[in-house]
């Protein structure tokens, strides 16, 4: 009894408001509408998230004295719409997050798949390659890259995929390690499959759940870099509409009290960071029991 | 014991020569590398200096050798702004990075111990649920995004707090704060499952059976160990504070060694970018290496085990 007590305190935490039954609604509604905005961006807002009227410059959300209609959210330095922007911002998040998770994904899961089944001296040149690679801080790495390439959307997506392939390495091999040892590895060993046809597949169709309860954690964390290069001016270049450049726009503002250009981007920033990770804290009990404990 | 120090520190010493290996394959495989070492604007006949210089145009292996020799005599290049060695602009700064972090950690650990506790001991009730939420969003909000916040309100708004510089208590507060605030999550979280898991161990059952009051038997026996992987996180959390301190010093105008990183991006000062990044990957292999000799005096289970 006292067993079974202990292991529900520890995977406990439920979290009954924020979900129907089991399933994270809400988050995954937020994902879901993000996405929609994304695509749909230019159907949705009248206005270009790149070119404003300079008359119109820091007007106030509709709420406050001195907004209008015509502005909903208002407008920031150079008059651009801010709804637009935060709108067309999302696309920007979206397209960079997702393939930058997905590039790593498969860097990282490839190497992890080669290191964990090879083993030998494979396994040692790629782990310690992995293991200095995490001991470079991310975010200066991610800077270091991106003074080296320069500014630019796909830069980015390079750079953030060149810095977080190590985390799913680490993972999947691990993962490799204890299935390499299973009966129906073992018995494709014995009925003569190459090694290139167990990995691709035995071993991937094994890890794919890992990799994607990993990807959607990991979404969250590149979303946040993405926005801290963007925000330094080395992420996304301007005039393009995505959330760190936003803020770094709305820093000029700051001290005059324009609160909307600052604390609008960084609410949609931190939907989808929350979602992303309240997504994938249900993913990885779901799919995963290994990873729990992680 | 000796052998595995050796062998420990065998392998720190492999992964700084990868690291230097990565950053020196790194700048020479997207391009030009004179074009990095120079000032922006500079003629042909620099960048042929230059070129010359630093033996650019040699094999690799002679490159390499250059750059690596250079890094052990102290010779990390010299800044074009500030027309001074690198690494004494590096170590003029360390100090207040090291300020802030020490700050943040305080306040993260502050924030985090006790509201992991009361998370752990009452388990599954609101105040776990609230705890969840508080380290849900610690994880989910960019630093620099509450430090901006906390400027809008309290240095516009309420004119409290001074909004950049340094020099007095005041103007730690919102960096350290917003710097700590991630850390804080990440504490609560560790302390709560440590908590959970002493809390459940014999000895705990036993200082229960015996009679001894529930707060007795958490602040006297369950908390020491449980503090323990806690300090060990925190040890390295520091190092890794002084890196990811670079968004949140560049808000507040701190003036660290992530706002000199800043101002090497801003003024193209491309020698500075490198070395910190060497330097501060440097920095977190020789603290890991030293949390694990550390832990493996304390625990003899590591020694045997690898």
């Amino acid at each position: 009894m006292n067993g079974s007590r202990a292991a529900t305190l520890t995977t406990g935490w439920r979290f009954a408001a924020l979900r129907i039954g089991d399933f994270p609604l809400i988050p995954t509604a937020i994902l879901v509408g993000l996405a929609l905005l994304a695509i749909f961006a230019n159907v949705i807002t009248p206005y270009d998230p790149e070119v404003g009227t300079l008359g119109d410059r820091f007007r106030p959300p509709f709420w406050q004295a001195g907004g209008s209609e015509a502005h909903l959210l208002g407008t920031d330095h150079l008059g651009r719409d801010v709804l637009a922007r935060l709108i067309f911002g999302a696309r920007v998040s979206i397209v960079v997050g997702f393939t930058a998770v997905i590039f790593a994904g498969v860097v990282g899961t490839a190497l992890g798949i080669l290191s964990g089944y090879l083993g030998g001296w494979v396994d040692q040149v790629i782990m310690r390659i992995t293991d200095t690679w995490l001991a470079l801080p991310a975010l200066t790495f991610a800077i270091f890259l991106a003074a080296i390439v320069g500014p630019s959307q796909w830069n980015v997506v390079m750079i953030l995929g060149a810095v977080y392939w190590t985390r799913y390495a680490r993972v999947i091999r691990g993962e490799v390690l204890s299935l390499r040892e299973r009966d129906f590895v073992r018995l494709a060993i014995v009925a003569g499959c190459s090694k290139r046809t167990i990995m691709k597949n035995h071993i991937l169709p094994n890890v794919l759940n890992s990799a994607v309860v990993l990807g959607t954690l990991m979404l969250g964390v590149v979303v946040v870099t993405e926005a801290a290069l963007s925000f330094l001016g080395i992420g996304v270049p301007p005039p393009k509409p995505a959330w760190g450049l936003m803020l770094a726009d709305g820093k000029k503002g700051l001290m005059a009290g324009y609160w909307w250009l600052t604390v609008l981007p960084g609410c949609c920033i931190m939907l989808m960071v929350l979602s992303a990770n309240l997504l994938g804290d249900w993913l990885r009990v779901k799919l995963d029991p290994q990873l729990r404990q992680l | 014991m000796k052998q595995f120090i050796v062998r420990r520190v065998g392998y720190s010493l492999l992964s700084l020569f990868l690291l230097s290996l990565i950053i020196f394959f790194f700048v020479r495989v997207t391009g030009d590398p004179t074009v990095l070492l120079v000032e922006p604007g500079a003629s042909k006949a620099d960048l042929d200096a230059i070129r010359e210089q630093f033996g650019l145009d040699r094999p690799l292996v002679v490159q390499y050798w250059h750059f690596i020799s250079s890094l052990l005599r102290g010779d990390f290049g010299q800044s074009f702004y500030y027309r001074m060695p690198v690494l004494d602009l590096y170590l003029s700064r360390l100090p207040n990075s090291l300020l802030l972090a020490v700050a943040a950690m305080t306040l993260s650990l502050l924030i985090g111990i006790p509201t992991g506790i009361i998370a752990a001991v009452r388990v599954n009730r609101w105040w776990d649920s609230a705890g969840k939420i508080f380290s849900l969003l610690g994880l989910s909000l960019p630093s620099f995004w509450v430090g901006l916040v906390m400027i809008l309100f309290f240095s516009v708004y309420l004119g409290w707090l001074p909004s950049s510089g340094s020099g007095t208590v005041l103007h730690i507060i919102m960096p350290a704060f917003a710097l700590g605030w991630y850390f804080a999550a990440a504490h609560m979280r560790l302390t709560r499952s440590s908590m959970l898991e002493v809390l459940g161990s014999e000895y705990v059952k036993l200082a229960r059976l015996k009679g001894l009051p529930e707060a007795l038997v958490i602040t006297k026996h369950a908390f020491k160990n449980a503090l323990i992987p806690v300090l060990t996180l925190a040890g390295i959390n520091l190092v890794i504070m002084v890196n990811v301190a670079v968004v949140v010093e560049m808000v507040f105008a701190w003036p660290g060694v992530g706002r000199l990183l800043y101002e090497g991006i801003a003024f193209r000062d491309f020698p500075v970018v490198q070395a910190i990044v060497l330097l501060n990957g440097a920095m977190i292999v020789i603290v890991s290496l030293l949390v694990d000799i550390l832990y493996a005096v304390i625990d003899p289970r590591i020694r045997y085990g690898r």
